[in-house]
């Protein structure tokens, strides 16, 4: 951890997608995710549209699709249950291959994947296209509360330092004989944990003492103020203008 | 400001934790503009607590901190953190902002300035240490001595009357701590320097103070009081092995 010079999300690039303002690129995903969760799941096709305009804006952005295809497997825990849906839902059932299927779980399951895998793709393209410390500027500038805002950098910030410390316990615990083998040893690996809370906790007391002392009164200034251009706006919107298109289409057609 | 005002004064300081235990037992000395000082003294001695005093970080003891000829008291808190720059010991705890530059600009930016002000004052601090080149890193990608230089100019970026350093030296090669001491030499500021590393007060500070068990125990040239064996022995503060102080060139520690 900590060697890199970016998170490992990210991807560097000057594409017209990297550079687009953080929170217009936020605002979009978060508008094309909320059109295409309200997308009616008979609607199959619309969901292949979807699936086609985030393949235009991964071009855009220059992000291979291997990369992103191995980003998504992140969604693969969360979408396990999904697979069990056609199995123990009730109702009509269908044989699929010698195997009796609820229809209305496969719909079911259809419904969770499709838009599941969309609002994945879509979150791994915009962290894929913005740095963690640019998104955490969209998110000031789009007026989330600044407590919220303070306590994701400080995460940014602390995660490297916390994560080597906690290596350092391992080596030395390591060091010392020890190996963790089985349940009578995880009292030795609890006890670490709570070394590590109250060591963090501390170092939380002397960064407070720290940002005090340069005059820290409970809100942290804003220095860099990100702006974009109507076309700036009208470019990162039309994503989830054109799925909007596709939704109303799904829903009358 | 009045050349003749003191940038700091400090007249019978005594605190007490709350849990009782008796940290300083009234502490009186004085730093004149410009000057640099080394505060010298055993572990436990309260120095911690003595430069926590200093920008009204612990208060509610008895005696006063006078900065630049103001009081450290709730009425100025703003201005006087702002006029006591206090590096810590650890950069990890010190560097909080997810860049090197918006570090630097916390200071400052808490205090109002914005825009180009602000820009110019974030580029002056880090050429002061040498770091203009790391302004957008993320500061846990630099180096140990990297950090504490940055520390450095994230206090001097709020222009302070006073810099105050927690144990500049430790955990430093000793080509940053070179690098370090060449910094602090080249700046126009007065300077504590809260230390056990002799070699290095004798060095950066040609006067220095013996805080010991809560009071000052000796106050004077570095050089002299180094070199008085019987007084560094009796507050358990010993020079390293093969380091004689006088045997150092006098033109050492001055600035």
């Amino acid at each position: 951890m900590g060697a890199g010079h970016a998170h490992r999300l990210y991807r560097h690039g000057h594409s017209p997608v990297h550079i687009l303002p953080p929170h217009t690129k936020l605002a979009a995903a978060f508008a094309f995710v909320v059109v295409v969760v309200s997308t009616p799941r008979e609607a199959m096709w619309a969901f292949a549209l979807y699936a086609g305009l985030l393949g235009l804006v991964a071009y855009a952005a220059r992000v291979p699709a291997a990369f992103l295809l191995r980003r998504l497997l992140i969604e693969i825990p969360f979408v396990a249950f999904a697979v069990l849906m056609p199995f123990v839902a009730e109702g009509e059932r269908v044989d699929v291959l010698g195997v009796s299927l609820s229809v209305s779980g496969l719909w079911g399951a259809w419904n969770v994947l499709a838009k599941g895998t969309l609002g994945v793709a879509a979150s791994v393209l915009l962290a894929a296209t913005t740095e963690l410390r640019e998104l955490l500027l969209g998110l000031q500038r789009l007026r989330l509360p600044p407590l919220l805002v303070q306590i994701a950098s400080f995460m940014i910030r602390y995660g490297d330092v916390i994560t080597d410390e906690m290596r350092r316990m391992r080596i030395a615990r390591e060091s010392r004989g020890f190996q963790a083998r089985g349940v009578r040893h995880w009292g030795v690996l609890a006890k670490s944990a709570g070394a590590l809370f109250i060591r963090s906790y501390e170092r939380g007391e002397r960064v407070h003492l720290a940002m005090v002392s340069r005059g820290y009164a409970g809100s942290l200034p804003v220095i860099d103020q990100v702006t974009a251009s109507r076309a700036q706006w009208s470019c990162a919107l039309a994503l989830p203008f054109a799925a909007l298109v596709v939704c109303l289409l799904g829903w009358t057609l | 400001m009045d050349p003749v005002t003191p940038s700091l004064e400090v007249a019978r300081l005594a605190f007490a934790y709350p849990d009782g235990h008796q940290a300083l037992y009234g502490v009186d000395f004085s730093i004149a503009r410009g000057e640099r000082v080394a505060l010298l003294g055993p572990n436990g001695a309260g120095k911690t607590t003595l430069v926590l005093h200093l920008n009204g970080i612990l208060t509610g003891g008895t005696g006063t901190v006078t900065v630049a000829g103001l009081p450290v008291g709730k009425r100025h808190m703003a201005e006087i953190r702002r006029k006591v720059g206090i590096v810590f010991q650890d950069p990890d705890d010190q560097l909080f902002m997810p860049t090197v530059r918006e570090d630097v600009a916390f200071g400052p930016a808490t205090a109002g300035l914005k825009g180009a002000e602000l820009e110019a004052r974030v580029d002056r601090a880090l050429e002061q240490v040498g770091m203009a080149d790391f302004k957008d890193r993320p500061p846990h990608h630099l180096s140990f001595g990297q950090r504490r230089r940055v520390a450095v100019a994230t206090v001097l970026a709020m222009e302070p009357e006073i810099l105050v350093l927690d144990e500049p030296s430790s955990n430093l090669d000793p080509a940053s701590r070179r690098e370090l001491a060449d910094i602090l030499r080249s700046l126009d500021v007065t300077v504590l320097m809260v230390t056990h590393d002799l070699p290095y007060a004798l060095e950066l500070c040609p006067r220095s103070l013996i805080l010991s068990e809560g009071v000052i125990a000796a106050d004077g040239t570095t050089a002299e009081l180094l070199a008085d064996d019987a007084l560094m022995r009796a507050h358990r503060l010993e020079l390293p092995f093969g380091f004689d102080p006088r045997s150092v060139p006098t033109g050492a520690g001055r600035p």
